[in-house]
């Protein structure tokens, strides 16, 4: 049988112009749109939770521990982690046991009528390692922190001048970086912290002083794209300063890539600093990076583990949530990942 | 492509040269003598000393003196190592470096390929995720807290393998694992974004729909194409491994070039520091040049800029 549509149902349908055009969803701007992107990605944001904790712990950890970084206690001398609460759960390594040489488990603390606990234990001349552990990371962190910074402004503007004004000035700034870009980095900053002596500062010189080049050319190569586009065209129009255009319309277009770039610097940074510590040209005592802990800690590997374990978590930890939060960031807002 | 090859020939001898320059000066600057019993010496005997070294000539003079001399490979005589030339400590220690490198290239590829194939195809299972986490921790986690953990766990704890010298095959094995853990993690990344982007197109679709067989198609169509851009990561890879093998020789007190330049570091001993340097500097550049040339002659598809018809 054939079935009837009811004549009552048929209406008609009114197309309004003026409503087809009407905007549905909320206008999104350039990082709402990339947080949206990185939420999505669940591991970037489980990374950057953990990152958050450990840069808090770094700042928190040398108070709440209520001991100094530089005390030295001798009489309490490589002593291992004990932690109240945690102390009677015998699968958890925060006992206070120990196990010598003829694999007997005995407590250092007990022996030597320690009332104090050492949450991550102490060093050959009796420091607390969780105060240093902590204290190493702010001073990695700041390393890092300072060499990204200072490697993102030269490298921004050697890259925008060379890409902007193009021409001749490009080329021979060009020519240098082919030069720099050649000479192997490590090298560089062993030869350059031979001669400055390791500190903070020389630290952050060597590290910088041919670190900006891969910057430079990743803004370069951009700069040269967008300075075609009109908006830079309508720019120099109205009669605005080479200044004004590669700082207000240029740069912020650029945002996404100096970010991107950054934010791998960092943990790269971190690594650095910790390869010039174990190869012999890191900080000096009693000041403590992540780099000199597990140096020190890795000469009495054998007898005292937990005092290169520990550090080598926490500098893991900053490593993989870092390099996971960079990726994160990359795909979130390079146009180029766009799905 | 000759055009190309004479100007990045040019551009290398001038890293070299500055890299050379920048050692020699850093020589003079630093304070230190070459003689290891300096104190003991009269002013009389010190000079004589200094003219036999031909220290008493003027700056200029011996700055193209030592340039002329790095040219055949006289990289001056050792500070530590009673008067015994750079060159002869660099050359005895080369075996090592170079077979605990050659392996772990070796592993750290073959190993990296094989699981960057796997993920690719299993995508989106346990196994592809397994070893996207496996690429993550390689690249992360640092080489030298690789090492003392490997050496704790495996070497002291269980006692499976030694974890100190370099007395056998057996001796290489922890070390060599530990240095290729970054190019493994390198080459697995890259090998699955590669695999993945060979096995969607027209002609891997074409070998399905003629019948062909899974495994041949992976590996004989789509495996073939997908390891030619892993080439470019070689070069990175060989880098990794040069400063890798400043850390775990130390750490696995092997022989090696690498041990040496981190003792003489400990050491002041400035001419092998800058020997070294010189010898790293221009190992770095022809492996860089020899790859980008490799690149090139492999992939018909991509011509080195120049070489235009």
């Amino acid at each position: 049988m054939e079935r009837k549509i009811p004549k009552e149902l048929f209406g008609q349908a009114i197309i309004d112009s003026s409503k087809s055009e009407e905007i549905n969803k909320p206008s999104l701007n350039f990082w709402q749109d990339a947080w949206l992107r990185v939420r999505k990605n669940k591991g970037a944001i489980v990374s950057l939770i953990i990152a958050a904790l450990v840069i808090i712990m770094a700042f928190v950890g040398p108070v709440i521990s209520g001991k100094e970084f530089d005390t030295q206690k001798v009489s309490h001398n490589n002593l291992p982690p004990r932690i109240q609460g945690l102390e009677n759960i015998s699968w958890l390594p925060f006992d206070g046991v120990k196990v010598n040489k003829a694999g007997k488990e005995f407590s250092p603390y007990e022996q030597r009528k320690v009332e104090e606990y050492y949450w991550f234990g102490t060093d050959a001349l009796g420091r607390d390692i969780f105060t240093r552990v902590w204290k190493g990371t702010q001073i990695s962190l700041l390393i890092a922190l300072l060499a990204a910074l200072i490697d993102m402004v030269i490298g921004v503007i050697y890259g925008a001048v060379s890409g902007y004004f193009g021409g001749r000035i490009d080329n021979i700034m060009q020519r240098i970086t082919e030069i720099l870009i050649g000479i192997p980095y490590l090298i560089v900053v062993i030869l350059m912290i031979l001669l400055l002596k390791p500190g903070i500062a020389s630290i952050v010189i060597a590290m910088t002083i041919t670190g900006w080049v891969g910057m430079s050319r990743v803004v370069r190569a951009q700069v040269l794209k967008l300075k075609e586009q009109e908006y830079v065209l309508a720019s120099r129009t109205l009669g605005n300063s080479h200044l004004k255009i590669i700082g207000k319309h240029l740069l912020p277009n650029l945002a996404g890539v100096i970010i991107i770039n950054t934010m791998f610097t960092i943990p790269s940074a971190i690594f650095n600093e910790a390869f010039l510590s174990f190869i012999g040209l890191g900080l000096q005592d009693p000041l403590a990076s992540l780099g000199t802990l597990i140096d020190e800690g890795f000469k009495v590997l054998r007898l005292h583990p937990y005092q290169m374990i520990i550090p080598a978590i926490v500098i893991s930890t900053i490593m993989i949530t870092f390099n996971l939060l960079a990726d994160g960031l990359r795909d979130a807002l390079d146009p180029k990942m766009r799905d | 492509m000759g055009r190309y090859l004479v100007q990045r020939v040019f551009y290398m001898v001038i890293t070299l040269f500055l890299i050379t320059s920048l050692t020699f000066f850093l020589m003079k600057i630093i304070p230190g003598t070459p003689f290891a019993s300096a104190n003991k010496l009269s002013p009389a005997q010190m000079e004589i000393m200094k003219a036999k070294y031909g220290l008493d000539e003027p700056v200029p003079v011996q700055y193209a003196k030592y340039i002329g001399n790095v040219v055949t490979g006289d990289f001056g005589i050792s500070f530590q190592f009673s008067n015994r030339p750079v060159s002869e400590l660099i050359v005895k220690r080369m075996g090592p470096s170079a077979q605990l490198g050659f392996q772990a290239m070796f592993i750290g590829t073959i190993i990296g390929i094989f699981l960057g194939v796997i993920a690719a195809l299993r995508q989106n299972t346990w196994v592809d995720y397994g070893a996207t986490f496996l690429a993550v921790l390689g690249k992360a986690v640092p080489s030298f807290v690789f090492a003392g953990l490997l050496q704790y766990f495996v070497g002291v704890k269980l006692g499976l393998l030694p974890v100190l010298f370099w007395k056998g095959f057996e001796y290489t094995i922890l070390p060599t694992i530990a240095l290729a853990i970054f190019p493994i993690a390198i080459t697995a990344r890259f090998m699955r974004t590669e695999m993945i982007d060979v096995l969607s197109s027209d002609y891997i679709t074409l070998a399905k729909a003629k019948g062909a067989s899974y495994f041949e198609i992976a590996f004989k169509h789509a495996l073939r194409n997908a390891l030619i851009p892993v080439i470019t990561v070689l070069g990175p890879l060989f880098v990794s491994l040069m400063t890798g093998s400043l850390v775990i020789e130390k750490i696995f007190a092997i022989p090696g070039i690498g041990e040496q330049f981190v003792t003489s570091i400990t050491l002041n001993d400035y001419p092998v520091i800058m020997g070294t340097t010189i010898l790293y500097a221009a190992l770095f550049v022809v492996i860089i040049l020899i790859v980008d040339i490799l690149y090139g002659i492999i992939d018909p598809r991509i011509r080195v800029s120049g070489g235009k018809k």
